[in-house]
């Protein structure tokens, strides 16, 4: 993975200085609440119900045993204990205190991490598909643009200000898994005809009150160019984004006023100036960075291993885990392993520190020291043996990290909701988990198969529920709280926005309307068939119907 | 010691120009739900005839003027614009397209300053940005109004060498925020090459 020089040094220690003065200035009354405000989102800290909130960042998803160990210590020094792992691959503390977060940012400085723009109305943590590097479907590792782009970002003077925050996904496989079709900008790569890297730039694609899938506004665009080709797009965004109404503030806003030829006629006349322009990307730039991003150290190894068949022929437990949670990997002998931070009735996300200290372990042992976040808020080995999965499973199991439901309904996706989050309509985690205990028979859960159930405690969608194939939205009618279920939302290259079923429920009627669209996607389903295919052969009729009954 | 809110050129200096307010506008604004307007989108309203007739162009010293007052009275300031006393104030809601369909050479405005109404406005930086690198201002480009010391640096980096800081903020502490970071990665007006251009990494 990446790894700092003293130019990278220097400027996350220079940040830690500048935050500390912010910080103390607040303290001592020269900064009022409302001017310390950007400053501190800029750093990632929100002003929650109980304490702040601090969001750290982790770059495209990537993250060193050692930095691991070191967010175990934070949570412990300074937190309670445990950390939650976001949508945006970020790691959130619930419980830090304003005045030891510049404390904080100095311990991250220590191993190269930061919170720099995990917040704000900036371009935030640039985010990636979790297996790259290793998806046997990859045809571009995306992570060395992701770093050069993670830099270029990094205090853009033109761009700190923005109308709304900025967010920029990127992926590199034929399976899109980093959703950039709802994302600000979307940046996918491919190989031309001139089997030369380009890019397929998406715009104006995102979540929260008005969901909107992107479109492309470039179909072809040189890698050399994607700097100032997002700042050309960042650029008539930020002169003409809505900065009266926050609602209407995002770049999709504009880009579906003025429509995505007039949007892109713009663009194209901004890059017509900014194109060569110094930020262009050089060869020897883009080598150095992608040094970090080359394959691991791999043995030569045959893909087959006697004692991990055996140990799925004799162990069913062993199997119905592995059937979930061990990926395919572009390298003969290796599978990648997501440890599912969606045990059945706790928080979906959060890991203890004891948690993350067993996942450093397992990374310097069986995975080349090093693991991913993924924006389903799970944690992945990206490069284990055959021959040490058992093992990778039994080390898990014993510490809660190897709940067998990958992919699976209750393996949610979960925004912190009205627990924690002042922003927050209604709560999200305990839908979340009377929904896992509801479902809590295994066998059931592998038996309806692949389904994504996303829940937001807001209409911010950090839950992103308009794009889970059950999706919850936590609403707020006359003070009291309420649950909007869509259904036939998808990621992926053939991403689609969810469709409401009708009016919303209590709390405690979720996990039977679950149900019920479960049973009636159970009668309905032909073999093979997954939930998300059978609302779009049905529509949502059916499935209204008989939740409505 | 000197007691003025403006750094230039990295110090603290006195101000010797005078800055000509537009009148406060009392128009009603009716805006018209769901409709976008091309262009218009951030929902400010840009100077009306009325205050633009009615602002008081003092008659000596050098002053800086609003835009849109300079433009309706633009024959009657060229000897004083010859003179270097007029120099020129927009606001981050306007465009440069009227100053530069008027302006053959705008560097012919010894100062234009730059209004931003709110700290949260970074409009500001890509105004700056495009006044020095598209168009080729040279003379002094300041930053006014909710001006404080968080935002100097990136004001730096966009192209401005002058800030009046906001009354109450302390400019001598603004001061040191123009150093916060030693080594930017990215290229911007102040640095044109980015960090890998500049330096053996």
């Amino acid at each position: 993975m990446y790894q700092y020089d003293n130019i990278d040094q220097t400027i996350v220690n220079e940040r830690v200085a500048q935050f500390r003065d912010q910080t103390s200035r607040y303290l001592n009354g020269k900064l009022t609440d409302d001017e310390f405000r950007p400053l501190r989102l800029q750093n990632g800290l929100y002003i929650q119900r109980h304490a702040p909130m601090l969001r750290i960042a982790v770059p495209y998803g990537l993250l060193s045993s050692k930095q691991l160990r070191k967010l175990a210590d934070i949570t412990d020094r300074f937190d309670r204990g445990y950390g939650h792992f976001s949508t945006r691959q970020n790691l959130q503390l619930n419980w830090p205190k304003l005045e030891e977060t510049p404390d904080i940012l100095e311990e991250l400085s220590k191993v190269e991490m930061h919170a720099i723009q995990t917040s704000g109305n900036c371009i935030r943590n640039i985010t990636t598909d979790q297996f790259a590097g290793v998806a046997p479907d990859e045809i571009i590792d995306p992570r060395a643009i992701a770093e050069i782009l993670r830099q270029w970002s990094t205090f853009h003077p033109e761009f700190s200000l923005l109308p709304r925050k900025f967010k920029i996904a990127v992926s590199g496989s034929l399976q899109d898994r980093a959703i950039v079709q709802a994302h600000d900008i979307g940046l996918e790569f491919y190989y031309d005809k001139a089997q030369k890297m380009a890019i397929r730039v998406w715009v104006g694609g995102g979540l929260g009150r008005t969901p909107i899938l992107g479109s492309i506004i470039r179909e072809h665009l040189e890698w050399e160019h994607v700097l100032t080709y997002c700042e050309a797009i960042i650029r008539v965004y930020n002169l003409h984004g809505r900065r009266d109404n926050i609602y209407k503030a995002r770049i999709k806003i504009l880009a579906k006023a003025l429509g995505i030829e007039e949007f892109k006629k713009q663009v194209e006349a901004e890059w017509h100036y900014l194109k060569n322009s110094p930020n262009t990307i050089n060869e020897s730039e883009l080598k150095r960075v992608a040094k970090f991003f080359t394959a691991m150290p791999y043995e030569n190894l045959s893909d087959q291993e006697p004692t991990y068949d055996e140990a799925i022929q004799n162990n069913k437990a062993f199997a119905s885990w592995v059937k979930r949670s061990v990926h395919l990997h572009k390298q003969k002998g290796y599978r990648a392993i997501t440890l599912s931070l969606k045990p059945h009735g706790l928080a979906p996300g959060d890991a203890t520190s004891a948690q993350m200290r067993t996942v450093a372990e397992l990374a310097d042992l069986y995975s080349f020291g090093e693991l991913r976040v993924s924006h389903e808020q799970n944690l992945i080995l990206a490069d284990v043996k055959l021959q040490d999965i058992f093992k990778v499973w039994e080390k898990a199991k014993a510490h809660q990290l190897a709940t067998p439901n990958i992919g699976l309904l209750t393996d949610i996706i979960c925004c912190p909701g009205g627990d924690f989050c002042s922003l927050a309509n209604a709560k999200s985690i305990p839908i979340a988990t009377s929904i896992q205990e509801a479902f809590d028979n295994l066998d059931y859960l592998h038996d309806i198969g692949e389904l994504e159930l996303n829940i937001s405690g807001c209409m911010n969608a950090c839950g992103h529920h308009h794009v889970g194939h059950i999706g919850v939205l936590g609403v707020d009618k006359d003070g009291s709280e309420w649950y909007q279920v869509t259904i036939g939302g998808k990621q992926g290259n053939d991403a689609s926005l969810g469709t409401v079923i009708g009016p919303s429920f209590a709390a405690e009627e979720m996990p039977g309307v679950v149900r019920k669209l479960i049973d009636v996607y159970i009668k309905h389903r032909n073999p093979e068939e997954r939930f998300i295919d059978t609302v779009r052969r049905l529509g949502v009729n059916p499935f209204k119907e008989h939740v409505y009954a | 010691m000197l007691n003025s809110q403006l750094i230039l050129n990295q110090s603290i200096s006195s101000d010797e120009w005078t800055f000509v307010p537009l009148p406060s506008g009392n128009e009603e604004v009716k805006k018209q739900a769901g409709k976008v307007v091309l262009f218009k989108l951030t929902g400010e309203s840009l100077p009306t005839e009325l205050q633009i007739d009615e602002t008081t162009i003092p008659q000596i010293g050098k002053i800086i003027v609003p835009l849109s007052v300079y433009l309706k009275n633009r024959d009657a300031l060229q000897a004083r614009l010859k003179n270097n006393e007029i120099a020129l104030w927009l606001a981050t809601h306007e465009t440069l397209d009227a100053l530069l369909v008027s302006e053959k050479d705008i560097n012919v405005f010894p100062l234009i300053a730059l209004f931003v109404e709110r700290f949260q406005d970074g409009r500001i930086f890509t105004l700056g940005n495009l006044l020095r690198t598209r168009y080729q201002f040279k003379n002094t480009l300041r930053a006014f109004g909710d001006v404080l010391q968080d935002q100097l640096f990136y004001l730096k980096r966009s192209g401005f060498d002058s800030y009046l800081i906001k009354a109450g903020k302390d400019v001598r502490e603004a001061l040191k925020a123009l150093q916060s970071f030693s080594d930017p990665y990215q290229g911007a007006v102040d640095i044109p090459e980015p960090v890998w251009k500049r330096k053996v990494r």
